[in-house]
């Protein structure tokens, strides 16, 4: 072979393929704008959202007051536990089985039952017991709280109490304060973060799953045959969204039996409704997933656009950090993600017992998320190659 | 010119016309795509459209499916709205995609069976085993469909797309990278089932394919040019047509195509093909040419391509 003449053919081009390519690249990325707004955009938009909404020291958490004692000791110990800042009094009731409801369906975080005669007993120096109940299903979300509330004895009848009955320095508090963490005692970390992970990883699953299943069929081609045919969108939907529900079921099962096994959480509530409701969680992220391909109109986009509404699921629905810690603007973001509204029932039926009754409104919502995000897909599936 | 060479005698109810359509017009952005396309498919008919590349095709045939909506214009096919009823007429017409569409991961079997379960067949399974009777596909039935050659592919396409017996067949280039003994069969296909009543209309760029339809339609830059069987579409062309032969032809063909009077001029292996809009001054510029040994000029016939060629340049001339 003869020696090439023309320069650019020497030996040594190795940089100029590495050339050849980035600049291809370059050209293809800066094409598709979609993707370069995503990526400046993404990651811009998420520091700001989880900069400003994770918090993991929340307070004014949810509690309820079950009074039997009006004196001046009982008020002013709810007085206290008001300007901890941990707590927000949101509930007065009259009877422990509406306590036991409010917990069941989530409303509360904490309870606090002065008992009949507190008051008296104090001035007596019978050193009366205070139940505090804390829903300890997300231990590190009542930890603070829980803290703050221990040192409430120490200091809190300090001007209460005058005369023969003051405290000392140093001395017993005039009252016992108990505490009961209800649905954890132990405060296993494990038993609110698996029945989360099932959650976070039946979202991610099931997003991927039908993500990609229209923009498929247009970058395949095969669009426009389906297209010719007589079928309709809600029928093309439906058929593509069902074989992965029983997808979703048997990974459902194997993180339950996992969980059980080998982590111990239990299920303390009925398994046909967890089961029942986790069936109606997956259809809800398969139907976000196939509404995502349908607007999508290349694969690496709807992937991009699981992701951006995964990262939220993860962040904002009370997974990772406590949801009562965000800001109001934030938990409102979080009340649109299914996650969220599933982590109540998760957490609720496997660790507290709820019933349906007791989650109707996170059941409602995940109906409504489904059939929402349904409507938009049947509405978006383009029809025409226009 | 269009409209005026159409058969204005046919009424829009003739349930011998399949294919009724008036002043199609469909836009990309700024790019008329298909301009006032008006055209009638008469039943039982294979019935050619031919075209460039780029020419509209796809567009009218998308169009006359409801895969596209045209931007005006109003027809029937089937008698069904092509507007309002697109469902209706996906029900009985079948379309043969250009590209291949059907679904590579899925054997030739289960393609079939598909088609013939979103149609509603009472029995897709024997459907579909028909068809690959009829296609000569029995030892490659659970091959794979994006396994197969081109020509296989095309088959399998066809028959997916007769699987629910369509009274309509509308297949976009369907022989389009296939060797000419799979075209040779294609074609036999389509007579017979153009024999037992199906309507054809079938989109190609090949010459001597349009000779194997009953009428052809000629469409370029979004306009359909000319219509009719091959003999009145050649005699309407009203171009002359010489035939030159000889040895080392290049030269003549460089010193002709400058010629006036000469408007193609194009070479047919050891043959140049010269035509001329007007036949008195193509023979003026013959006449001229200087006596050369062994080149003989004979007059011929026009064939569909210089007609198609021709009408090309003309058309360009007006609208480009």
């Amino acid at each position: 072979m003869s020696a090439p003449a023309e320069p650019r053919a020497k030996p040594g081009g190795s940089f100029s393929r590495f050339r050849a390519v980035f600049i291809k690249e370059a050209i293809q990325l800066r094409r598709d704008r979609l993707t370069f707004a995503m990526m400046v955009m993404i990651p811009l938009m998420q520091l700001l959202l989880f900069g400003y909404a994770i918090n993991t020291d929340p307070k004014s958490l949810p509690t309820a007051v079950l009074q039997l004692d009006d004196s001046a000791f009982a008020r002013s110990f709810i007085g206290a536990m008001h300007a901890t800042d941990y707590f927000a009094i949101e509930k007065t009731v009259h009877s422990e089985k509406e306590l036991d409801d409010l917990f069941l369906s989530g409303a509360i975080q904490f309870a606090v039952q002065i008992p009949v005669d507190f008051g008296k007993k104090i001035m007596r120096g019978e050193k009366p017991a205070l139940l505090v109940i804390a829903d300890a299903t997300d231990p590190s979300a009542s930890g603070n709280a829980i803290a703050a509330l221990q040192q409430l004895p120490q200091t809190v009848f300090a001007r209460d109490l005058e005369g023969a009955a003051a405290m000392r320095e140093g001395q017993a508090p005039p009252f016992e304060l108990r505490l009961h963490r209800r649905y954890n005692p132990a405060g296993e970390t494990r038993f609110n973060i698996v029945p989360g992970l099932m959650g976070t990883i039946l979202t991610l699953t099931m997003l991927l799953f039908t993500g990609l299943s229209v923009t498929r069929e247009v970058e395949r081609g095969t669009m426009e045959t389906l297209l010719s045919l007589p079928i309709r969108p809600v029928e093309i939907m439906l058929g593509k969204i069902s074989p992965y529900v029983v997808v979703g079921a048997v990974q459902m099962t194997i993180i339950l039996t996992t969980s059980f096994l080998l982590f111990g959480v239990p299920i303390v509530g009925s398994l046909t409704l967890l089961l029942a409701l986790t069936t109606l969680f997956i259809i809800a992220n398969l139907a976000v997933g196939y509404t995502f391909s349908t607007i999508a109109t290349s694969q690496l986009q709807a992937m991009q656009m699981s992701f951006f509404f995964f990262l939220p699921s993860m962040l904002l629905s009370g997974f990772m950090f406590p949801f009562r810690g965000m800001p109001v603007w934030a938990q409102y973001i979080g009340e649109i993600l299914p996650l969220t509204h599933f982590l109540r029932v998760v957490r609720g039926i496997m660790l507290k017992g709820a019933g349906l009754w007791d989650l109707s409104h996170d059941v409602l919502a995940l109906v409504a998320f489904v059939l929402v995000a349904m409507g938009v897909a049947v509405a978006r599936f383009r029809q025409t190659l226009d | 010119m269009t409209a005026a060479a159409l058969p204005a005698d046919l009424p829009q109810t003739d349930p011998d016309v399949v294919i009724d359509v008036e002043g199609l017009t469909k836009k990309f952005g700024e790019r008329t795509v298909v301009k006032d396309l008006t055209m009638q498919v008469r039943r039982g008919l294979i019935y050619g459209f031919l075209g460039p590349n780029g020419s509209g095709k796809t567009t009218t045939i998308r169009m006359l499916t409801g895969l596209l909506t045209p931007d005006s214009g109003r027809g029937t096919c089937l008698g069904y709205d092509i507007l309002t009823q697109s469902t209706e007429i996906k029900r009985h017409v079948g379309y043969m995609t250009q590209k291949f569409s059907l679904y590579t991961d899925l054997s030739i079997r289960e393609n079939l069976e598909f088609i013939g379960r979103v149609h509603g067949l009472s029995d897709p399974r024997g459907a579909a085993s028909e068809a690959i009777a009829r296609l000569g596909l029995e030892n490659r039935a659970s091959q794979l469909a994006g396994e197969l050659s081109g020509g296989w592919k095309q088959r399998l396409a066809l028959g997916a797309c007769i699987l629910p017996k369509p009274d309509l067949l509308l297949l976009d280039e369907p022989t389009a990278g296939v060797d000419p003994k799979a075209r040779r069969e294609f074609w036999d296909e389509i007579h017979h089932l153009a024999h037992d009543g199906m309507t054809v209309l079938v989109s190609t760029h090949y010459m001597d394919e349009a000779e194997r339809c009953h009428e052809i339609a000629y469409i370029a830059y979004g306009e359909l040019l000319t219509h009719g069987t091959v003999d009145e579409v050649v005699a309407q062309s009203g171009l002359a047509t010489y035939t030159v032969t000889g040895r080392d032809l290049s030269a003549l063909a460089d010193q002709l195509s400058k010629t006036e009077g000469v408007d193609q001029v194009a070479p047919f292996g050891s043959a140049l093909h010269i035509s001329g809009r007007d036949k008195a001054r193509l023979d003026a510029a013959i006449e001229a040419l200087p006596e050369t040994e062994g080149v003989e000029v004979t007059p011929s016939e026009p064939t569909l391509e210089d007609v198609f060629i021709e009408l090309m340049s003309q058309s360009r001339d007006n609208f480009a």
